[in-house]
């Protein structure tokens, strides 16, 4: 028999890797355009695991050319093809679609996780069955656009021209094609060029449902193939999901060109906790709120407002509570905290850290063991923060929380909305008439109450002010692919 | 009872409250708790019950929940021969493999427990020492509903005949009902009347009943006001009521306790009892154990589980481990 020994700690958890034999992947990926992959004619680049910083494969790159070709296969496949197809229709291929990747879960979790850096409880817990709800919810409005409330006979713009960030590659690709393609568009869509490993995936998934060539065109690139894309003069429908300088520059662009526009851009959220909170579910939807997915969330829960009465005793039982978040192999299945996504963001987030301190903040961070290789950034809070402070008014888009006080419900009110974003907040009270009282008073497009991050394709998302325009999700989500249609 | 009557003077509570222990006063302090959000709770439990525990983890998982096991027999149907199978099986869980650790203790009816005492003979102890103790449940258990002298005399008996351990109902129709001085002065009678012959006092572990508390909000009043009278331990469930032990109301009770830790620097026992039948289940209360107080409280003063049919199901887990084959469960002892 084995002898039974206890290990050093029990906490210490044995590993338990998710296994990647499931994963079949090639060594090079071309552009999905009109059915098949196909070479690019940019230069091909690498995508690496941030965890280890090793090559998982070599990205075809989309020039000019590549973008006119997928272009032109969109507005094949409308004109042909998908226009002329009934709700129902459309819809069978949405749920076909839904179905495939609830079969494919597996899979798609490991590869959205080597990629991206984050957990694979996350990915497989969250991520994934998002992307199939989004389907499955979608796919049920197709056949019922006339009954949406969106006007009657409701019209497809035509090609859709979409851009992702690399936080939630696919669930941001299932935001984005879900409704479009129910609405009846087409799409040409471009991935994050550091994750573009789950799409390509969900490429070989639409040639399983036997989706129409040209329907959805994934081309693969850097900013310039985006910026190609956008500018492209035969798409009628711009969504962006970013930055909010890259957003910016679309904007201009897109200005006058009768381009239909979506833009999901950044965030510095107010989470608010006052003193009558429940305080332990409070700390764990703090925790939530700015240490999910490694902080990579533009509604993210990055500035924390506590009542001052509260402040010490929250303060202690989040540090208590951060102290047992686990960081490490993305792919093992206790895993709380994954790899930052890349250097250039690592960089982004230690500049902007350093900065907090230099400004008088008082910086603690978790006591966990980094890794030697890949890119990674221990949970961090700043306390002592100003609502001057660069680190509360900037997105780090990191795990890094910066932890302001308040007095009065007047004041929480008035320094969550003293920010140019407004994408989310949080409220934290066990007294319901507060937290409707504070959240009619919120400036953001989606406010939680005791509880934070909870998504629904049900449910609306979108910004006020520099956060971007216009609605994702739900019937609102629909008005923005469809003719004279507002959310 | 009046508000302003005063109430016995346990320790803890004129500590935490100060020298006007009254009802209001410890009716002030039990209301001015934090609330509970349920649905972040559950969520919270749900997510420490998706830990993956393997391989090495998994084997010392499965040794420590045998050596926090309560093993219960608590039926009217109880007879010496029932007891005394139920010791032998306490003693050496399973027949075909020596290296078994021990369960922590034998959990009877306050009659038995003079069976069980000799049933035990040398090995009736300390479970820190490798030997079992014997837990007596009383105070008109599982009800509760008898006179304060019946559930005082009732402890008496099975601390005279040799319990260690005094596993008490509280009185849940004066919880509901707000008499939480009443709930509180019970346990104060009961506690002293585990105090043996030479002064010391057997362990009282304080039942809540907490499927009968119905909210967490309750949940976690009660579990302050059982700490506060001098309990032992907190422990859910007599296993009569269903719902039992559940991960949440488990995972709330830690938290009680990690907070009274804070701030005393005193370690009180949690015991869930009921319901937990499979390894599994078993294996997410040491991890909810673990992230909440801290690995320290893996330890038969600090923490049990109340349960019959899960020792059998370790012991299967066990052998799948060792053997590398699945057993069945002709392959482990009835009891």
């Amino acid at each position: 028999m084995t002898e039974i020994v206890k290990p050093h700690r029990f906490l210490d958890y044995a590993p338990a890797p998710e296994s990647t034999s499931i994963l079949h992947l090639k060594k090079s990926y071309g552009l999905f355009i009109d059915g098949e992959f196909v070479k690019g004619h940019g230069k091909p680049f690498l995508t690496v695991a941030p965890a280890t910083e090793e090559k998982i494969a070599e990205i075809a790159n989309a020039n000019s050319k590549d973008v006119d070709t997928a272009v032109a296969a969109a507005r094949r496949a409308y004109d042909r093809t998908w226009s002329k197809l009934s709700g129902a229709d459309r819809g069978k291929y949405l749920f076909r679609i839904a179905r495939l990747v609830q079969e494919r879960a597996r899979e798609l979790a490991v590869a959205e996780s080597i990629d991206n850096g984050k957990p694979i409880k996350e990915s497989r817990d969250v991520d994934v069955p998002l992307v199939a709800a989004w389907f499955f919810y979608y796919a049920g409005w197709a056949d019922k656009l006339d009954y949406a409330g969106l006007g009657p006979n409701p019209r497809a713009l035509g090609v859709a021209a979409q851009v992702i960030p690399w936080n939630f590659p696919l669930l941001m690709l299932a935001w984005k094609i879900a409704p479009a393609l129910a609405a009846g568009n087409t799409v040409v869509i471009k991935p994050a060029e550091t994750t573009p490993l789950s799409s390509l995936i969900l490429a070989e998934i639409f040639q399983q449902a036997e989706l129409p060539a040209g329907v959805v065109n994934i081309i693969t690139g850097a900013g310039d193939t985006g910026q190609a894309l956008v500018n492209h003069p035969d798409v009628n429908k711009v969504a962006f999901t970013g930055s909010t300088a890259v957003g910016r520059a679309i904007a201009k662009s897109v200005a006058g060109s009768g381009k239909k526009l979506t833009l999901e851009l950044g965030g510095k959220a107010a989470n608010i906790v006052f003193d009558d909170a429940p305080i332990d579910q409070a700390v764990e939807g703090i925790v939530n709120g700015i240490f999910f997915n490694q902080g990579h969330v533009c509604c993210a829960g990055s500035r924390l407002l506590v009542q001052e009465n509260v402040h010490d005793e929250v303060v202690d039982r989040l540090k208590l509570r951060l102290s047992t978040l686990r960081l490490g192999d993305p792919l093992d299945k206790n895993t709380d905290i994954g790899a930052i996504n890349s250097r250039e963001q690592l960089e982004r987030i230690r500049e902007l850290s350093d900065i907090g301190e230099r400004e008088g903040a008082e910086r603690w961070t978790a006591p966990c063991v980094i890794p030697d290789k890949g890119f990674w950034f221990a949970p961090t809070i700043f306390t002592n923060v100003s609502t001057s402070s660069t680190i509360a008014r900037e997105e780090i888009f990191g795990p890094v929380l910066s932890v302001l006080t308040f007095r009065t419900p007047a004041e929480a009110i008035a320094k969550a909305n003293n920010t140019p974003y407004g994408l989310s907040a949080g409220i934290w009270s066990e007294k319901g008439s507060r937290i409707l009282a504070v959240a009619d008073q919120l400036r953001a497009g989606v406010i939680w109450a005791n509880t934070f991050n909870r998504f629904d394709p049900a449910s609306p998302f979108g910004g006020y002010k520099e956060s971007g325009y216009g609605r994702e999700g739900g019937r609102h989500g629909l008005a923005a692919y469809l003719q004279g249609a507002s959310w | 009872m009046t508000p302003s009557a005063a109430l016995a003077p346990a320790e803890r509570a004129l500590g935490l409250i100060g020298p006007d222990l009254t009802e209001k006063s410890l009716r002030l302090h039990l209301e001015g708790l934090s609330g509970i959000d349920a649905v972040g709770l559950e969520e919270r439990a749900a997510a420490l019950g998706t830990r993956s525990i393997k391989t090495t983890s998994k084997a010392w998982a499965l040794d420590t929940i045998i050596r926090l096991v309560d093993l219960t027999t608590l039926e009217g149907a109880d007879t010496d021969g029932k007891v005394r199978s139920l010791v032998a099986k306490a003693m050496n869980p399973d027949a075909s493999d020596p290296t078994v650790p021990r369960v922590a203790a034998v959990c009877v009816y306050g009659d038995m427990v003079p069976t069980a005492v000799d049933a035990l003979g040398s090995a009736h102890g300390d479970p820190d020492e490798g030997n079992i103790s014997v837990a007596a449940v009383a105070t008109a258990f599982p009800s509760g509903r008898a006179s304060l002298a019946v559930k005082t005399l009732d402890t008496a008996e099975a601390v005279a005949a040799g319990a260690d351990e005094i596993d008490m109902v509280i009185d849940r129709g004066a919880f509901l009902s707000g008499n939480y001085g009443l709930v509180f002065d019970q346990i104060v009678a009961v506690k002293e009347a585990c105090r043996r012959e030479d002064g010391s006092y057997a362990h009282l572990k304080v039942i809540l009943e907490t499927g009968e508390l119905n909210t967490y909000d309750n949940v976690r009043r009660a579990s302050w006001l059982a700490i506060l009278a001098g309990g032992d331990f907190i422990k859910t469930s007599t296993g009569k009521v269903s719902p039992a032990a559940t991960l949440p109301v488990t995972l709330l009770m830690l938290e009680v306790v990690r907070d009274w830790h804070r701030l005393t620097g005193e370690r009180i026992g949690v015991k869930p009892a009921g319901g937990i039948r499979t390894s599994k289940d078993a294996i997410k209360y040491l991890v909810t154990v673990a992230e909440t107080v801290g690995e320290e409280w893996l330890q038969p003063h600090l923490f049990r589980f109340g349960a019959s049919s899960l020792l059998n199901d370790v012991l299967l887990q066990r052998q799948k481990l060792t053997t590398g084959r699945y057993s069945g469960p002709d392959y482990v002892t009835i009891d």
